[in-house]
């Protein structure tokens, strides 16, 4: 037997026992499940770089025209169909230089300034079509999870609606309805309206049956159930227990849909059904160079790759994010 | 198993109504006159005259009814008739006669009246027989080709996960999912017609296969446009076969297989594989909207005269009756492989047919 300490007094020695337990360092604020999320993300280095990429392009299309300050629309029949910059690199006698970086195309239109000003009606439809796609989607969603009777209904219309033929009904859609709106709203904002409506319309789907299938299971749990027992009324319960549940499948569906936005937007004017022929949008400015692509390559690869980075990028993003919000889809 | 198929047969009849009811109602919807082109010399009760006899005063349920009838039953016994008396596959047949009636009131024979063209004034449906061949032909084969480098680059990413082959293979099929077929098209064009010669970017489909040099240039003009479609097939199938793969190489099925003293092969390739097969089976049959999609724009970028191409020429020329039978036709081959997928994963997966 060994000796023991023998403690002074019983205080003493609870202040020992207490001491034992405390701990040494100051105690941290309790980690938020957002910040988890946070760091669960940064740990996917494509979400990363394509978050960055997204937001570089977003900042890019917004402030550019403020340092740029070229009119795309600008005629300079002179100075037409320059090179980009980089041609100078192997040919000296290129027409090429800092005033047109990317060059100019054969009406001598700056193509860095069609470029951005292509940029910004390309995110504009992606982030518009994709908050249409989302709200409805996730209405219907919701709508449909939570209220057993209309389930069926809504889920059968939703099933109806995957099946339409997509492409062909947007371009019927579209050349259809362009000479009304264009009436009312002028040719650019008619068209706007008409493709943003257009793809938000036709690409809720998938976040409908997503969210609807998340609602259901939460439906069942036991928050529900004690929300419900306290008198708290469906409109509350969904707002207050249940939306801010299904955040992440949006939020992933959300990445899902500008891409497809994205790329059907320029599908369209690339099938030459788009916007009006002078008003530039990535797709646009893509289809207008296939026909001279040989001699001008860079002006296919321009807005070619720029639609291709961000859809990538987002793409990326939405990865990541599913990854962080749900930890059991890991490295899928 | 029968009762399934046919119950899902069944389904797809209100799907196909529905559809078609859209497609009517958006055309019926659409501001626009079809008179409009006619030209403004014509007097107004002649033009009212034409209204008329082109059936636009009726009320729309007998025009949505009139669409129907034409499009289910007229075709069907042109259709009929004409595979029964030319081709080899029912040629052997007694030749039918269902789409000829006798006029009462001069007793001779004529043939029904067929959904005409706006532009070429011919039967909607000849064209389209006449398109359908090279559309299916490039997307077929894309698709084919597509599931087939997908699959295996999908079992090998998921079973070596987080090797090197893994990283690169996601990264690739990531950018070839974000890369717009319209883009990849008129690259490949720049690429390997322009640079380096060695194929040509105009789909030739007049070319006839009848000897084995013949065989080579069809090959070579096929290589592109299938390629640009198979690219978008390759990524989303290999991604979810990738994801199928992971999810069934940690279950305990597979551990009690090893156990048991199976070969490797035989574990990945039998056990789990044939487990993964079912959710991207699906995905298979449902990517055929999407892959149409594409082809309208391949079809467009390397000028395969296919029925994607049909409907662009239709769409600027504002023929509606061959873009509204188009767009039906695209929505029947949506849901024909819908139902494809359903009774495929119905074969497949026992619980879902028993549901």
């Amino acid at each position: 037997m060994t000796e023991q300490a023998i403690p002074a007094s019983p205080i003493e020695a609870d202040i020992e026992t207490f001491g034992a337990l405390v701990d040494k360092e100051p105690s941290k604020p309790p980690r938020s499940q957002w910040f988890d999320v946070w760091q669960q993300f940064r740990k996917h280095k494509g979400a990363v770089f394509g978050g960055g990429f997204l937001l570089f392009i977003t900042l890019a299309v917004v402030f550019g025209p403020f340092l740029w300050d070229v009119d795309p629309k600008a005629l300079d029949i002179r100075n037409k169909n320059w090179r980009p910059i980089y041609q100078l690199l192997f040919d000296n006698e290129a027409k090429a230089g800092w005033a047109h970086p990317f060059g100019t195309d054969q009406l001598g239109r700056d193509i860095m300034a069609q470029m951005i000003a292509g940029g910004q009606v390309s995110m504009a439809v992606g982030w518009l079509a994709m908050a249409l796609a989302l709200v409805i989607g996730s209405a219907i969603g919701v709508i449909s999870g939570y209220f057993k009777k209309l389930d069926f209904w809504l889920m059968r219309f939703t099933d109806l609606v995957l099946s339409l033929p997509i492409l062909p009904l947007t371009l019927l859609a579209v050349t259809l309805f362009r000479q009304p709106l264009n009436s009312r709203f002028g040719p650019e904002g008619g068209m706007f309206i008409l493709i943003v409506g257009i793809i938000g319309l036709t690409s809720w789907m998938q976040t409908a049956r997503i969210v609807r299938g998340d609602i259901l299971a939460l439906k069942e749990r036991e928050f529900i159930l004690a929300a419900r027992s306290i008198g708290t009324r469906s409109g509350k319960i969904i707002r207050r227990h249940l939306l801010p549940n299904v955040i992440s499948p949006i939020m992933v569906s959300a990445t899902l849909g500008l891409a497809t936005a994205i790329i059907t937007e320029s599908a369209l004017s690339f099938l030459g059904v788009g916007f009006p022929s002078d008003f530039p949008t990535w797709g646009k400015l893509l289809s207008d160079a296939v026909s001279r692509m040989q001699e001008f390559p860079e002006r296919v690869l321009l807005p070619g790759i720029a639609i291709s980075l961000t859809v990538l990028s987002v793409n990326y993003l939405g990865d990541g994010l599913r990854d962080a919000l749900d930890p059991r889809l890991r490295g899928r | 198993m029968l009762t399934f198929t046919i119950r899902r047969l069944l389904l797809s009849i209100p799907t196909l109504l529905f559809i078609s009811l859209v497609i009517f109602l958006l055309l019926q919807l659409a501001p626009g006159d079809p008179m409009a082109q006619v030209p403004l010399t014509v007097p107004p009760e002649v033009k009212q005259k034409m209204r008329e006899a082109l059936g636009l005063g009726q009320p729309i349920y007998v025009q949505y009814y009139k669409w129907l009838i034409q499009f289910f039953w007229v075709e069907p016994q042109v259709f009929l008739d004409w595979a029964t008396r030319d081709t080899f596959l029912l040629g052997w047949l007694p030749d039918t006669n269902f789409s000829t009636f006798i006029d009462p009131d001069s007793g001779a024979v004529r043939p029904v009246q067929r959904t005409i063209s706006w532009q070429t004034r011919s039967p909607i449906m000849d064209i389209v027989i006449q398109r359908m061949p090279q559309t299916l032909w490039v997307v077929g084969l894309s698709y084919v080709v597509g599931i087939l480098i997908a699959i295996p680059i999908g079992i090998y990413s998921a079973y070596r996960h987080y090797s090197l082959f893994d990283q690169a293979g996601t990264f690739v099929t990531m950018v070839g999912f974000s890369i717009p077929p319209f883009f990849t098209g008129p690259l490949l064009i720049v690429v390997f017609s322009v640079t380096l010669g060695w194929l040509p970017s105009i789909y030739d489909t007049t070319h006839v296969v009848t000897d084995w040099a013949s065989f080579k240039v069809q090959f070579m003009q096929m290589i592109m446009p299938v390629m640009v479609l198979a690219l978008q097939t390759t990524a989303q199938i290999s991604r979810y076969m990738r994801g199928a793969m992971l999810d069934n190489l940690n279950q305990d099925y597979v551990r009690t297989a090893r156990a048991k003293g199976l070969k490797e092969s035989s574990v990945v390739m039998v056990h789990v594989l044939r487990n993964s097969m079912i959710p991207v089976v699906t995905v298979i049959a449902l990517g055929m909207p999407a892959i149409f999609g594409g082809a309208i724009i391949t079809e467009n970028v390397f000028k395969v005269n296919g029925i994607g191409q049909l409907l662009l020429t239709a769409l600027f020329a504002n023929d509606l009756p061959m873009v509204m039978t188009l767009t039906f036709i695209f929505a029947i081959l949506i849901v024909l492989f819908n139902l494809i997928a359903d009774v495929l994963y119905g074969l497949l997966d026992p619980r879902i047919r028993y549901d």
